[in-house]
């Protein structure tokens, strides 16, 4: 075990302190009373767990593809059932995007919360110490257990604090991600019978028959690809998101998407690469048809929150696109790509809230004309927006741009369902900033009841002003900078795509030729 | 070429920027605001003019502010092409920033401020990608010039307003992100960088590129870069002339437009280099492609009415003559194309200042409507007169130089269907320029008018239009008479390239 793993040597066991801070920070809620000492309680803890993680950015060896910062202990050492937790260049950066995310969770729904806030701050902490787990869990029970810890906090999320529809939206998140993992579950339990461990890495070297592989691929893929979520498992997203309180929607869209993208990059290459090449281009497909479905689906959408939902399904699609090109640039895309789009929906479900808490509307025919009223509220709204369509400067374009160089490599007729995704983005988040921020065509520019349709509107306070300042920092900094999050990655890229090279010599011996389907003829350009 | 390095190069553009912020602190005091952004331009100008030296020695300025990607990064570079473009739209800005004064003033507009703030903006914007190392700086400055002017275009926020602003956005985001973007992933593809080369001959792709793909990728930036209103993509500038004159004169007859045209003259030499066109034959088609616009562009202008709207279609036809100059890949022609961008600047501006002005002191948009008022404001109309003879082309005012040697490139090239698009183009310009000013001066004034004989250039708001555009016709007048500055400016851009051109012109 010990030749994939690097001892933590930062002199404390800093991924189980981030583990356990949030755990025992949600029962000790259990005791404190006060809505003000329950949200500064939830501040300082989140807040502490992100300044605890950040050694995780500034000691990560970043020359070595091992699992850094590793601990180990035997629990049931006969079913192979241990504690192990570490980081490589991958999921280093998710952890880092979830500890940093969940302080603006708590900021962004200081007064959206009305009630419960004991509960609500302690289901808050709860997941984030699971979603942290299914990071760094690098035993597959382990990361089995995080994975469903998290489903019950998020199901919460939504049932208590959401929306009017919120039990049709709960149940259908719930079942949709429970019916994932089942098949995860069975394919975990198949590779233990097979090989006796759970360790995660050490199933990574296992040359499993190609048979066998497609098995477990299409199991893991239908897990993550209602996660991601992917065409057509999409549909429980938008119910969620809409329904879901501020906080929730930013955890969703974040974070919890991302372990659909890390679920393909952990498992589904590296145990199953044969047969990632050998679907390769159904799951393209797939990624494109999710890219323009997403794009078009929001360009026609009345509620501010369900247009972002889909839009996600169009960003998501560009990553699962970039991960099963399978090249390095395509990867390096999608990764920077889910980094970008955990901080950009993120500020944009936020903006959401904010303007939700004065209109009490969604509708984006309520929320017209801004410009004048709220002009902070405005500029950080187009900021976002135009980050969101992969402005030049902003750190999305970074990673569309791999993406497109990688399917343009790969197929040009693929590279044109790309672009027009490219485009469906512009337009749909243009439509929405030219009606938000001034108003449509029709004339209704000015207000005649006093600016504000009876409501109060007031512009950004403090809080929301610097929880978005922060989020704006990081944008044009991956915009401008992406070195150093590029280099935090390449070597654990570079030792994916050699475990993918092996893919190559598998489907060769296993004397299965490439699929002949028209799908395949299509997106390979032939 | 003697390459150096000058962290200088981003005041240039920083200068516009800081401009915007300091009109938008001083929104509610309209003098301090104002003198910002005069000063804000004449500094811009002043850190043009003091990098312009080093550049007409031969040397290329140049700085890497951010590395993004291998190949890609934020880089400005000042070269010949640059210093042209970013010295006529920093000296007219300058000029702008007072006619804007009077006519905001004149016409009692609302959101004066944000007004300014985007004017300032947009230069700026103009600015960097007038210093632009590579495609992606290029593009980055590219599509911040408009999103900051979306709010100039419709500005009047009213439908026409909203309607005007709608199709702005939607043809420059249309076809900046479906083919300006897929051309940089197909150059980045084929080259590994989006670096410019150096010179104009040689291009950045390796030996051997496909050339489908060279040509797929030429004709996605041809039509990419919509800013330079070549048809079809051209709808949107008549459009946007629902903006207040000021924006139609600096943005949408030099800034903005420019900087279409300018890429585009950009992508044609420094990306794929005149060796690559000629040898794919893409230099000929762009030739007759745009000839297509000059001809149609012209044949639209005499069927309108609306003075704004006849000089929008003046100025699509006008783009597409610096296009074709760099399209005849010859050095006579590259010349004429590359001239023009400061020729027509400084025409097309006056011809829209004198626009506004006749609508500030009178209201009139309609030509019909303009008789006789050539007595009544002599120096503006004066000024249209001079004016519309660059336009036309008749020496010496500057329009000539430039269509003089667009007329020897085609003959260089030895294409006559050119020369005759040119020359028909010509009296196209002259058919619905001389009858407004025919009209101004000679045509019966309208009942309402009759018997009015005094001037409507007395008050000190009607000077301060009234004086900038005296300037910029005399300044078109001049470069017509003294034109070898800007010809020394170009040959400073690949001094092998155009070493022929001195002793051509010796010669004539």
């Amino acid at each position: 075990m010990d030749t994939y793993l690097i001892a933590n040597t930062l002199g404390y066991p800093i991924l189980s302190t981030l583990l356990l801070l949030p755990i025992i920070g949600g029962l000790v809620t259990l005791f404190l009373k006060g809505e003000k000492m329950l949200k500064a309680w939830g501040l300082v803890v989140t807040t502490a767990t992100a300044v605890l993680s950040l050694p995780l950015f500034n000691a990560f060896d970043r020359g070595t593809a091992l699992y850094q910062f590793a601990e180990v202990s035997h629990w049931f050492p006969f079913l192979d059932l241990n504690y192990v937790v570490g980081v490589d260049g991958i999921s280093v950066l998710f952890v880092l995007l979830t500890t940093f995310i969940m302080p603006l969770s708590v900021l962004c729904s200081w007064t959206y919360i009305k009630d419960r806030h004991k509960e609500f701050i302690c289901v808050l902490l709860l997941m984030e110490s699971a979603m942290i787990g299914v990071f760094v869990s690098l035993n597959l029970v382990l990361f089995f257990i995080f994975w469903e810890a998290m489903l019950v906090p998020m199901y919460l999320l939504i049932a208590v604090w959401g929306g009017k529809r919120s039990d049709y939206a709960s149940i259908k998140f719930f079942l949709y991600t429970l019916l994932g993992s089942v098949f995860l579950l069975v394919s975990i339990i198949i590779l233990y019978v097979k090989c006796g461990t759970f360790f995660i890495p050490a199933l990574m070297e296992v040359v499993f028959p190609f048979s066998f592989q497609v098995w477990i691929f299409l199991a893991f893929t239908l897990a993550f690809a209602i996660k991601v979520p992917m065409f057509p498992l999409h549909t429980w997203l938008p119910a969620a998101h809409v329904e879901a309180p501020v906080a929730g929607s930013v955890i969703l869209a974040s974070i919890l998407l991302k372990m659909g993208g890390y679920g393909f990059l952990r498992f589904c290459l590296p145990i199953a690469p044969a047969a990632s090449l050998y679907f390769m281009p159904w799951l393209i497909g797939l990624s494109l048809v999710s890219i323009v479905a997403g794009g078009y689906l929001a360009l026609g959408q009345s509620d501010i929150k369900k247009l972002i939902a889909y839009s996600s399904v169009g960003h998501m699609g560009f990553v699962t696109l970039g991960i099963f090109l399978l090249s390095t640039g395509g990867i390096q895309g999608a990764m920077i790509q889910m980094i970008n789009h955990g901080i950009v929906t993120g500020a944009l479900f936020i903006l959401v809230g904010i303007i939700y808490e004065r209109t009490h509307s969604r509708e984006i025919e309520d929320n017209k004309s801004l410009g004048m009223l709220m002009p902070a509220y405005v500029a950080y709204l187009v900021i976002f927006s135009l980050a969101s369509f992969g402005f030049p400067g902003t750190n999305s374009f970074v990673g569309e741009f791999l993406v497109l160089v990688a399917v343009f490599t790969h197929s040009k007729v693929a590279g044109i369902f790309a672009i027009l995704g490219a485009i469906l983005a512009a337009a749909y988040m243009l439509r929405l900033v030219q009606k938000m921020v001034w108003a449509d065509s029709d004339g209704h520019g000015h207000h005649d009841d006093g600016g504000d349709h009876g409501h109060a509107l007031w512009d950004l306070n403090m809080r929301e002003f610097l929880t978005l300042s922060f989020l704006l920092v990081f944008v044009f900094w991956i915009g401008f900078n992406p070195k150093p999050l590029m280099q935090v990655m390449d070597t654990s890229i570079t030792h994916l795509m050699e475990q993918v090279e092996e893919g190559h010599h598998q489907l060769k011996e296993s004397h299965h030729v490439a699929p002949g389907h028209d799908l395949a003829a299509l997106v390979n350009g032939h | 070429m003697i390459e150096t390095t000058s962290g200088m190069l981003i005041l240039t553009a920083i200068i516009p920027m800081v401009t915007a912020l300091l009109v938008m602190v001083s929104g509610k005091r309209p003098n301090i605001r104002e003198s910002w952004s005069v000063v804000g331009a004449v500094l811009t100008f002043a850190s043009v003019v003091n990098l312009a030296p080093a550049v007409l020695s031969g040397e290329t300025l140049r700085c890497t502010y951010a590395q993004i990607l291998p190949g890609v990064s934020v880089t400005l570079k000042l070269d010949g092409l640059g210093l042209l473009f970013a010295g006529t739209s920093s000296f007219l800005w300058i000029l702008a920033a007072f006619y804007c004064v009077g006519y905001m003033r004149g016409l009692d507009e609302h959101a004066q401020t944000r007004f300014y703030v985007c004017y300032a903006a947009a230069v700026g914007a103009a600015m960097g990608a007038a210093f632009a190392g590579n495609l992606f700086t290029l593009y980055l400055f590219y599509e911040i010039v408009s999103v900051v002017t979306y709010p100039l275009v419709m500005h009047h926020q009213d439908g026409e307003g909203y309607e005007g602003g709608k199709k702005y956005i939607i043809y420059l985001f249309f076809t900046s992100k479906a083919f300006l973007l897929s051309g940089m992933v197909l150059v980045y593809f084929m080259a590994g960088t989006l670096e410019f080369g150096n010179g104009v001959m040689a291009g950045i792709f390796p030996a051997g590129t496909s050339g489908p793909l060279l040509v797929v990728s030429f004709l996605l930036f041809l039509f990419g870069f919509a800013k330079s209103g070549i048809m079809p993509f051209h709808n949107w500038l008549p459009s946007a002339m629902v903006a207040p004159t000021p924006v139609s004169a600096l943005l949408h007859a030099v800034v903005v437009v420019k900087v279409g045209v300018f890429s585009i003259a950009r992508v044609m030499l420094s990306v794929y280099g005149v060796n690559t066109l000629s040898g794919l034959g893409l230099g000929t088609f762009t030739a007759y492609f745009v000839s297509i616009t000059i001809v149609c562009a012209s044949v639209i202008a005499l069927t309108k009415t609306n003075l704004k709207a006849r000089l929008a279609y003046s100025t699509i036809s006008q783009l597409s003559y610096i296009i074709l100059g760099v399209a005849l890949l010859n050095p006579l022609g590259v010349t004429g194309g590359l001239v023009h961008i400061t020729n027509h600047a400084f025409s097309k501006i006056t011809l829209f200042f004198c626009a506004g002005a006749i609508f500030v002191v009178s209201g009139k948009k309609d030509i019909r409507e303009m008789g006789g008022l050539g007595r009544r404001m002599p120096w503006t109309m004066g000024a249209f007169a001079l004016a519309s003879l660059s336009m036309i082309g008749v020496p010496p005012v500057s329009g000539f130089v430039s269509k003089w040697y667009l007329a020897l490139g085609t003959m260089e090239a030895h294409n006559w269907v050119l020369l005759t698009v040119l020359l028909a183009s010509s009296l196209l310009n002259a058919g619905y320029f001389v009858p407004v000013v025919f009209q101004a001066f000679f045509g019966t004034p309208p009942p309402e008018d009759e018997g009015k004989t005094e001037s409507l250039e007395k008050t000190p708001l009607v000077r301060f239009m009234v004086v900038p555009l005296v300037i910029t016709a005399t300044c078109s007048a001049l470069f017509g008479l003294y034109p070898d500055l800007f010809f020394k400016i170009i040959s400073v851009l690949d001094t092998g390239f155009f070493a022929g051109l001195t002793n051509v012109t010796a010669g004539l």
